[in-house]
């Protein structure tokens, strides 16, 4: 056993740790939240000349990493900025599922994801879908050559700034089953396809997006038709691995902002640290954040092995990050008292990114669910 | 023992019921059920309809035009009117306020200022807070100093919650530096409008103006308006904070708030299964409701207890921790409960008048802000901390 990174992983992260700590204010995220397109253009630029996106890649398809544990060093300091820009919807889902199905022609497109130039988002959720990922109602025809879709997505990430939209639609079966569904790759500014869009209360930015009698081509089909489901299986995992990873940055920060303030802000004449009532429950909040870590290291280190156990270990890793984070998040708001209610002071802000990660790709009810059912057929 | 309420109750229940069926907009019901926005002519209206009817000041003695209802009655209003969606009562001028006039005012205090409260005139708000005194209320600084028939105030409060509305502010100001800091502190009554108060809003983390600062700069105040006695403010205060007891747990509320999670979690589906149905979920609602239906009895157990009024204190402490945290479990509910649908953020949706394309099911539009804003609910008023704190000293003699 090793818990530490190779040398060269070590200085990616350090070096993406420097550039935002140096670079990446709250502020200018936050005000970038809430223009059309939901994240600083120029920064995302930065981050590609970084290699950051690369850095999500393999080596086969251009990049310069791709290993779960680089999708974990990189998220966890993403977190730490509570950095916006579109990792995980261009990079992660739309790149991850381009990586996994895509033929040469359509793999083209990643070098353009790494340059930063291309924008993706994953058209997946549906309205009456919640976590579920295998519950899509939304149909692809066959008509001559192509296929004609139609339907709605829901809460699609980055869908206002997407270039491209990866649309999961069903050509056979019941609307949750996991045989039957398709993706597609479809121009965001195709006809038929209205995207409504909106920032998130977490500082992100999503759309909900209509498919009308949305026409495509033969070569639009991302894939073998109707056999998509264990590749969206896949890159939602590791949407997850990531996700959890991103919470940990956040939960370390939201823990040091409060130890800091526990420190300095005085009542009753003795900084407030000095109360035992408080002091344990940050013990408590210290130890938990471990507990979380832990699972992500368990599920980064299980992510290549079988299905069952990758899906386990990840479904892990979101409950704990998803519990965690609430805990941390909520705690490090009390144990401020009311300052932390204040937008202008930063721990709301992780606090509200926290809970929503919970609400990404399964609740804790949800993976909860999912590893009893998992340990049924591993057993 | 006899759980159920009496003849007189029940038709008391009726009457209510009838009342808020004819006087209780639809469209105001709407807004509070799905924690949007209230415009303070909402709020000043439903107080002028309950004052209408006589209901406005629930607990006040019939002499000051008070409803002089019993702690039972009063449960059953705020279950009812919660349930129909009523807004809540602004507590400021009628809850915090009056009592303290009723036991400490001057005479002319109460003539003038009770009849102002209830028929609107007056908007109070609350000066207690200050950015170094939080929880240690009593190391305030905003200095008043006696100028003739004035007092000069200079300083700062914070945290004052519809500040922003109010035409007076009652305050708690240092008058005097000897002997403990309790000692030098008085209760006084602010014309808002008085040259040299400068309001500023304070936003809060879920982007709603709710709370302010409110700074003083030789903002002059006749000395008539002193309550009581100088450097006896702190009696006041502490007398002010333990009084409100009977709605602090915020029962009523939080049974309409459940009862919204339930309607949520019918409409919402897995796989076409109720989410209400689902058994992780459900099981979260039963253990809140189990504690929920418990603190609705230990809330009429001890208020209708003889010695309710000696451990007023501890009493409060004790309603306000079990109120809060079963409050705040109901949000964390509703935010499980809308799933996907928790994270967009179109806060114009929760204004007035809002036409734009809708996201989502409206149910779901004001369920976050509300899970993040009512996190100060654990917070103000005597944190959760600090009520524990009391409940050791004052019961247990730790
Ligand atoms: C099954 C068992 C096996 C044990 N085996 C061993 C052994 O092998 N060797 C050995 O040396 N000892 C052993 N102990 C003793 C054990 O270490 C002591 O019980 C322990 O240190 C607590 O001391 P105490 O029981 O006197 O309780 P106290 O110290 O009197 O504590 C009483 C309570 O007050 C709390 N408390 C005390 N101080 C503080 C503080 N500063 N802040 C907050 N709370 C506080 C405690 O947590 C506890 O809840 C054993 C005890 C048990 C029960
Ligand atoms: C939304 C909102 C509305 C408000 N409205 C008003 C209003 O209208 N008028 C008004 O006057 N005030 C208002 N307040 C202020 C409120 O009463 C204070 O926020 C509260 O008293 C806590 O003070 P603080 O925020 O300075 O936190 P601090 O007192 O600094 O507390 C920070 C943390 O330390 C803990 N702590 C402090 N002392 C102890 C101790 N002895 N033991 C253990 N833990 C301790 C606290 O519980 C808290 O967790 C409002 C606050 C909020 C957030």
């Amino acid at each position: 056993m090793d818990f530490t990174h190779t040398e060269e992983r070590q200085l990616f992260k350090d070096s993406v740790a420097r550039v935002i700590a140096d670079t990446y204010t709250l502020d200018a995220r936050n005000k970038a939240a809430e223009t059309d397109l939901g994240f600083s253009a120029e920064k995302w630029a930065q981050f590609a000349k970084l290699g950051a996106i690369g850095a999500l890649f393999s080596e086969e398809d251009g990049g310069f990493g791709g290993a779960p544990f680089d999708v974990t060093v990189l998220f966890e300091e993403l977190g730490r900025g509570l950095v916006n820009e579109p990792f995980l919807a261009t990079a992660i889902l739309g790149g991850g599922l381009i990586a996994e199905l895509g033929n040469a022609e359509q793999k083209a497109v990643i070098e353009e994801i790494i340059a930063g130039t291309k924008q993706l988002a994953f058209a997946h959720g549906e309205p009456k879908s919640r976590y579920d990922a295998s519950h899509v109602e939304t149909t692809a025809k066959k008509s001559g050559d192509g296929w004609v879709l139609n339907g709605a997505k829901a809460v699609v990430l980055n869908g206002s700034a997407a270039d491209t939209l990866i649309v999961s639609a069903r050509s056979s079966g019941a609307a949750w089953d996991e045989d039957g569904l398709s993706l597609f790759l479809v121009p965001a500014d195709a006809a038929g396809v209205a995207r409504h869009s909106y920032p998130s209360i977490d500082g992100l930015h999503a759309a909900e997006v209509r498919l009308d009698n949305v026409a495509v081509g033969a070569d639009a089909l991302l894939g073998a038709e109707g056999k998509a489901w264990p590749a969206i299986e896949k890159v939602i995992a590791r949407a997850n691995l990531a996700l959890a990873s991103e919470a940990i940055g956040a939960m370390e920060v939201a823990r040091d902002m409060t130890i800091e303030y526990l420190k300095t802000r005085k009542q009753f004449g003795v900084v407030i640290g000095k109360f035992q009532a408080l002091q344990h429950r940050m013990a408590t909040v210290l130890l938990e954040i471990e507990q979380a870590r832990s699972s992500v290291i368990n599920a980064a280190g299980r992510f290549d092995g079988s299905r069952v156990e990758r899906e386990m270990a990840v479904s892990s890793a979101k409950t704990l990050a998803g519990k965690i984070g609430r805990l941390v998040a909520e705690e490090a708001i009390q144990m401020h008292g009311g300052i932390a209610m204040t937008w202008e002071y930063a721990v709301g802000h992780f606090a509200k990114r926290l809970v929503m990660i919970d609400h990404m790709f399964g609740d804790v009810d949800y993976h909860v669910a999912r590893y009893v059912a998992l340990s049924k057929e591993a057993a | 023992m006899d759980l159920n309420f009496s003849p007189e109750d029940l038709a008391f229940q009726a009457e209510v019921r009838a009342f808020l069926k004819a006087e209780l907009s639809p469209a105001l019901a709407d807004k509070v059920r799905h924690n949007k926005t209230l415009t303070k002519e909402d709020m000043v209206g439903w107080h002028a309809t309950l004052n209408k009817r006589g209901w406005l000041a629930q607990d006040w003695p019939k002499q000051y035009g008070g409803a002089d209802w019993t702690p039972v009655q009063q449960q059953i209003f705020d279950d009812e009117a919660s349930a129909a969606g009523a807004p809540r009562i602004i507590p400021f001028g009628l809850k915090m306020l009056a009592p303290v006039l009723m036991k400490f005012g001057s005479e002319a205090q109460k003539a003038h200022y009770l009849p102002r409260i209830l028929d609107g005139t007056d908007w109070w708000c609350q000066g207690y807070s200050e950015p170094g005194a939080g929880s240690d209320l009593a190391s305030l600084k905003t200095r008043a100093v006696r100028d003739g028939d004035h007092y000069v105030i200079n300083g700062q409060k914070t945290w004052t919650t519809l500040g922003q509305y109010a035409d007076m502010i009652f305050c708690l100001v240092r008058t005097g530096t000897e002997g403990k800091p309790q000692e030098g502190i008085s209760f006084i009554l602010v014309d808002m409008k008085s040259p040299g108060i400068t309001v500023r809003p304070i936003i809060l983390l879920e982007g709603t103006h709710e709370v302010n600062e409110v700074f003083f700069d030789n903002v002059r105040v006749p000395a008539e308006n002193l309550v009581g006695e100088e450097n006896k403010g702190w009696t006041y205060a502490k007398y002010l904070l333990t009084h409100e007891r009977t709605n602090i747990a915020g029962v009523g509320a939080s049974k309409a708030a459940l009862a919204e999670v339930k309607r949520i979690a019918k409409a919402e589906t897995v796989r076409g299964v109720p989410l209400a149905d689902d058994p992780y979920f459900a099981a979260r609602v039963a253990q809140v409701e189990m504690e929920l239906d418990a603190l609705s009895t230990t809330n009429l157990r001890v208020l209708s207890s003889p010695d309710a009024a000696a451990s007023a204190g501890s009493i409060s402490s004790m309603l306000k921790i079990k109120g809060t945290e079963i409050r705040q479990s109901i949000n964390d509910l509703a935010r499980r409960a809308i799933g996907p649908y928790a994270m967009p953020f179109v806060s114009e949706a929760l204004e007035e008048g809002y036409n734009g394309e809708p996201v989502g099911p409206e149910y779901a539009l004001g369920v976050a802000p509300d899970y993040f804003n009512n996190r100060k609910i654990t917070i103000f008023g005597g944190s959760n901390e600090i009520q524990r704190g009391i409940i050791s000293k004052m019961v247990m003699g730790l």
